[in-house]
């Protein structure tokens, strides 16, 4: 670290015996002329930021652009016999490579069903609390705590005997008599098991609307109430138009999220994303394809179309916004 | 809410005790649903083996520690004791590298103005958006040339060097709201930057950095995915890469053993939140972590 302006801290820690710890003394050194505020505070801005930049260039930007050159060659682990193979592994994927397209099914039907779904649940719940509710912190506290497990091994462990065929739900089906099945087994339900588990984790956008609700201004229900709208006009006309930005903004943190959903369905299918591919989400495929199979040039090709269908879908999202999301200081 | 709609309210077709019982009902019930599957996984720890998943209700006649005891030492040759140890381990580790790492980022970019500083920060933020599919494979190798394979360092290092930029985004939000009256003095007294940093803004931040450090945990406890590409030797597994393990080898014998230690695991992180809920929820609520 630069020891810019330690000028008369009389500091010993970390000084001693080091020229540098004495490098703003004028008194030792007339000759050099003492630097100017901006000088101090851009040499003590980098020397702060050192950690950040070594960590972003040695182990973001680089990889990252690794991972592009990666995605153009047939690399498995050598680089003895790596090839360049241009678009190779993109055409593979989008033309030939069935689980790819089986994986990409899967993981849009999870994020587009369930993301709504759980922010829709997310919006009710903070809406219902809002409303000057009694034990609201303990609300608060129960409909949380799903949100902070639901990447955990152990809720993903509990899920599979959940939905299983002895299941904890099949015991309650069986009590007002319906007959279960193995829903995590069955192609046709194994997927949406998986969706619950993610509208389960509905607390942590919940949070971030009640802090939204709280924000939109009493002066504009009583206005409303006054002028004879009912609750659900209130709702519509007040609520979500002032709370859209807070709706765009959980909206684009859950559909990244989604995008990368690994350990919950790794653990819940199996590892392989059975049955029948029906839980084959992208990033585990990914992960067999780099981690099983050593093909690391293709699974770096997945990653950046992954990549890019992330940042489109939040473009789309954002762009959506223009239409539906009002921020306070336009008309 | 102004009484001005409570009044309207109370004068509405419906009493209004009768309209908030109504929404009380519905919430208990709703976080009743909420929380069944995480009861249900207490009790079915506790409950004789024999017994074990074919109860549904959550009562326990007749409770038994045999699932700990056989669930402590059912994977690998040392059992939970280990995981458990190389979890916190790792956790304490990334803990203090997110502290020191982000934070020193944070006061560069909250409150020194220096050349670059806006762009540097854009880049920061952009990173939160990232996803680390993209970094894993060329990590990987890095991280595998430099012979780290099967050793912490992978899940640890980077938290050294401000990776989560989620946290460094949450520590200028709150440095950037110390008052500049505060630092001006420190520096008329002849404090430089680290002086400053260390004995006024620090000090003052600790609700932010404790938010930082819960969170540091519990995401470094539940992580699944590193642990798994880099840790390859049973004696370094930690408890997520354990229970998973678990869950392939038990078959269908040990689910009480399973459920025993699943529930272990989640204690910690559960403990965490309690014990610094309105930080953690306030963070969420200025952050949007999650």
């Amino acid at each position: 670290m630069i020891d810019t302006d330690r000028s008369s801290t009389g500091g010993t820690a970390s000084g001693t015996g080091r020229t540098a710890g004495s490098s703003g003394g004028s008194s030792r050194r007339p000759a050099r002329k003492p630097w100017t505020e901006a000088q101090r505070s851009t040499a003590a801005g980098y020397a702060f930021l050192t950690p950040w930049l070594v960590g972003f260039f040695g182990i973001t930007l680089m990889p990252m652009l690794a991972s592009l050159v990666l995605s153009f060659t047939n690399f498995s682990g050598s680089f003895r016999n790596v090839e360049w193979i241009g678009l190779e592994n993109y055409r593979l994927m989008f033309t030939v490579d069935p689980a790819f397209w089986q994986s990409v099914r899967v993981t849009f039907a999870y994020v587009l069903i369930s993301v709504p779904i759980m922010l829709v649940f997310a919006l009710a719940i903070a809406t219902l609390l809002n409303k000057g509710i009694a034990m609201l912190g303990l609300y608060r506290t129960i409909f949380y705590i799903p949100s902070l497990l639901g990447t955990s091994v152990a809720v993903a462990v509990l899920w599979r005997f959940v939905w299983g065929e002895t299941g904890l739900l099949n015991g309650v089906l069986s009590v007002v008599g319906i007959a279960g099945r193995s829903w995590i087994g069955h192609p046709d339900t194994a997927l949406f098991t998986i969706m619950v588990l993610n509208v389960w984790t509905f607390g942590a956008p919940m949070i971030i609307f009640l802090a939204g609700l709280r924000q939109v201004p009493a002066d504009l229900y009583e206005a409303a109430a006054l002028d004879g709208a009912g609750r659900w006009q209130r709702f519509l006309r007040i609520t979500l138009p002032s709370i859209s930005p807070v709706i765009l903004f959980n909206g684009i943190l859950s559909v990244i999220g989604g995008f990368q959903a690994f350990t919950q369905v790794y653990v819940v299918s199996g590892g392989d994303g059975g049955p029948a591919g029906s839980t084959l989400f992208y990033t585990l495929l990914l992960y067999q394809r780099a981690f099983g199979e050593l093909r690391f040039g293709y699974a770096s090709a997945m990653a950046w179309v992954l990549l890019l269908v992330i940042g489109a879908a939040t473009a789309a999202v954002f762009a959506s916004g223009r239409f539906w999301v009002f921020y306070g200081d336009e008309k | 809410m102004t009484s001005a709609i409570s009044i309207r309210r109370r004068q509405g077709t419906v009493p209004y005790v009768a309209r908030r019982t109504f929404i009380h009902v519905g919430l208990i019930g709703a976080a009743f649903a909420m929380v069944y599957p995480l009861l249900w996984m207490t009790s079915t720890a506790f409950r004789p083996s024999e017994q074990a998943l074919i109860e549904d209700s959550l009562w326990v006649p007749s409770p038994t520690l045999e699932n700990f005891v056989g669930g402590w030492s059912a994977v690998g040759q040392h059992g939970f004791g280990v995981f458990f140890a190389n979890s916190l381990i790792i956790s304490i580790l990334v803990i203090i590298g997110n502290l020191l790492s982000c934070s020193l980022a944070a006061y560069a970019f909250a409150r020194l103005p220096f050349k670059g500083r806006k762009i540097w920060f854009a880049l920061m933020i952009g990173t939160i958006m990232l996803p680390i599919h993209v970094l894993l494979i060329p990590q990987y190798l890095l991280f595998n040339s430099l012979g780290w394979v099967d050793t912490f360092l992978p899940l640890v290092v980077p938290k050294f060097l401000a990776t989560e930029a989620f946290f460094v985004f949450l520590l200028v939000q709150f440095f950037r709201l110390i008052p500049h009256e505060l630092t001006e003095a420190g520096r008329i007294d002849g404090c430089g930057h680290p002086r400053i940093f260390a004995q006024l803004i620090l000090p003052l931040s600790v609700p932010a950095l404790t938010t930082a450090a819960a969170f540091s945990f519990i995401w470094s406890w539940n992580d699944f995915l590193s642990p798994l590409i880099y840790l390859t030797s049973q004696d370094n597994y930690t408890v997520p890469i354990a229970l998973s393990l678990f869950v392939d080898s038990t078959g269908t014998s040990n689910y009480g053993g399973l459920f025993a230690m699943s529930l272990l695991s989640l204690l910690p992180v559960i403990g965490f939140f309690l014990a610094f809920q309105k930080l953690l929820l306030d963070g969420i609520s200025t952050t949007g972590i999650k």
